[in-house]
């Protein structure tokens, strides 16, 4: 099992605007392992496992909610900094995105 | 021992953690007669096979045990009549489910039963780019057309699909045709794999190996699809092993993160480990499959890094490669517990160059089948 996806290693991730839609394409599930009391994200040939934030920001995708409301969301829960917070999702979904194991709603 | 010894009081191994993966292994059965299928040699027979219900047990205590993905491969696993019912039963336990498939075997109306049992994800594989090619290789006319028509299916109703191509030294030229095919049939990954020699690969190094030429042009046609495919197909690459300078950390590390059942329920630390004639493999029908992989010899033998004898015991990289696959040192220097010999370190390096030299000179070297029972092998 790999940890969360850091950012991809070449060359920058493509920015993701709040506006984007963000969804977990077929084959893609958010699972608790109960063996290791964990989250983990299952995915064609690949099992991530989320740490807190990561498992806070994938609960909430449900292909409905925009980048942004994800953000105000999560923003308004941990009592963060808005911009600092949309800015971290966006990397880490980045990072989904170019694994593929999440979409955009077109 | 006395009372004072530190040892009594220490478990003898601590507790591994719980496997990530198994491969069931449903059958050895397969319509394709591949010339380097991961099989053994010695293919074992339908009458051996588990059953349904244990296959199903195993499923349930892989699960418990902290298997989260399930393989389901073979031979072909759409052999098995029971394949709607395994993946169905493998779902309920719980596990992802991957069908690694030829695809031969598989029909519209099977594909939806799958669906419709949850089946997660498919596996496809490509013996080449077209029908003269991949029936060629596969040993199966119609073989390639019949491929093409399960990947339309596959795309109907929709499976997240990964495209399979090992690549030898007869097929390598059509890399780049399978990385179009995996965009055209809206594959999310493809494995671009060198073929590694176990299994039937062994009996036939002198007509599947590529040449450092082609290694090196693999490698550099992976390099500039994942830059220009970036976000659009995920390639997962394993290059040519006889022609690095490291060697591959085989399983991730022996009993560390995944485990094999056989189809007659004999549980494998990886595919080949039964070329290794020292271990010794329990049975689902005999025993817990906690208990086979947390204590089972074949697990322990080279689980962790106490076994490694020199260079792999001071080496910096042990915990990155693990001393590399237990089976090829085997195969080449004939100690399983020596440093692979693709390490350039290893004292049976120079033998594994003096081979891959051999194994690249003949062009005309002839394929040897898969087939029941092993053909007597030559020389």
């Amino acid at each position: 099992m790999t940890a969360a996806p850091a950012p991809a290693a070449e060359g920058a991730a493509p920015t993701l605007a709040p506006e984007a839609v963000p969804f977990l394409p077929r084959g893609v599930r958010l699972h608790f392992d109960t063996v290791r009391g964990a989250w983990v994200l299952l995915a064609p040939e690949r099992a991530l496992r989320l740490d807190t934030v990561g498992h806070a920001i994938l609960s909430r995708i449900d292909g409905e909610r925009s980048l942004g409301a994800i953000a105000r969301d999560l923003a308004a829960t941990f009592n963060a900094p808005f911009d600092q917070i949309l800015a971290d999702s966006a990397g880490y979904l980045s990072a989904l995105l170019d694994r593929r194991v999440l979409e955009l709603r077109p | 021992m006395t009372l004072h010894d530190p040892a009594a009081h220490r478990p003898a191994t601590p507790m591994p953690a719980p496997p990530i993966a198994m491969l069931a292994e449903l059958t050895h059965r397969c319509p394709l007669s591949c010339p380097y299928c991961s099989n053994p040699m010695e293919l074992t027979r339908k009458e051996a096979e588990l059953d349904t219900e244990t296959w199903l047990a195993t499923f349930r205590q892989a699960a418990a045990l902290g298997v989260l993905q399930l393989h389901l491969s073979g031979g072909e696993p759409a052999s098995r009549p029971d394949l709607v019912a395994l993946v169905a039963g493998a779902r309920e336990a719980g596990l992802y489910t991957n069908l690694i498939t030829s695809g031969i075997g598989l029909t519209d109306r099977r594909l939806r039963e799958l669906d419709a049992a949850g089946l997660d994800h498919v596996q496809l594989s490509l013996q080449g780019t077209d029908a003269a090619m991949a029936d060629a290789i596969g040993g199966y006319r119609g073989g390639f057309d019949r491929k093409i028509k399960v990947l339309g299916w596959i795309a109907e109703i929709g499976f997240p699909l990964t495209l399979n191509f090992v690549m030898h030294r007869r097929n390598l030229r059509q890399l780049p045709r399978a990385l179009e095919m995996a965009i055209e049939y809206g594959a999310r990954r493809i494995e671009v794999a060198t073929v590694q020699f176990h299994g039937w690969a062994m009996a036939n190094r002198a007509s599947l190996m590529p040449t450092r030429e082609q290694a090196r042009e693999a490698g550099r046609i992976v390099a500039e699809a994942r830059a220009a495919l970036r976000g659009r197909l995920v390639i997962d690459y394993v290059p040519a092993d006889y022609h690095a300078r490291y060697p591959k950390p085989c399983m991730g590390g022996w009993g560390s993160t995944g485990l094999n059942v056989a189809p007659d329920g004999l549980v494998l630390p990886c595919h080949a480990a039964q070329t290794i004639p020292s271990l010794e493999f329990q049975s689902v029908r005999h025993a817990p499959l906690a208990e086979i992989w947390t204590e089972g010899p074949a697990f322990r033998a080279f689980r962790g890094t106490e076994w490694m004898k020199e260079p792999c015991s001071s080496c910096e990289r042990k915990l990155v490669d693990f001393g590399g696959c237990r089976c090829q040192a085997m195969a080449i220097a004939g100690d399983p517990a020596a440093a692979d010999p693709v390490c350039e370190k290893a004292p049976a390096h120079a033998r594994l160059r003096d081979l891959t030299e051999d194994f690249t000179s003949d062009p005309d070297a002839p394929l040897v089948y898969r087939a029941f029972p092993a053909p007597a092998r030559a020389g």
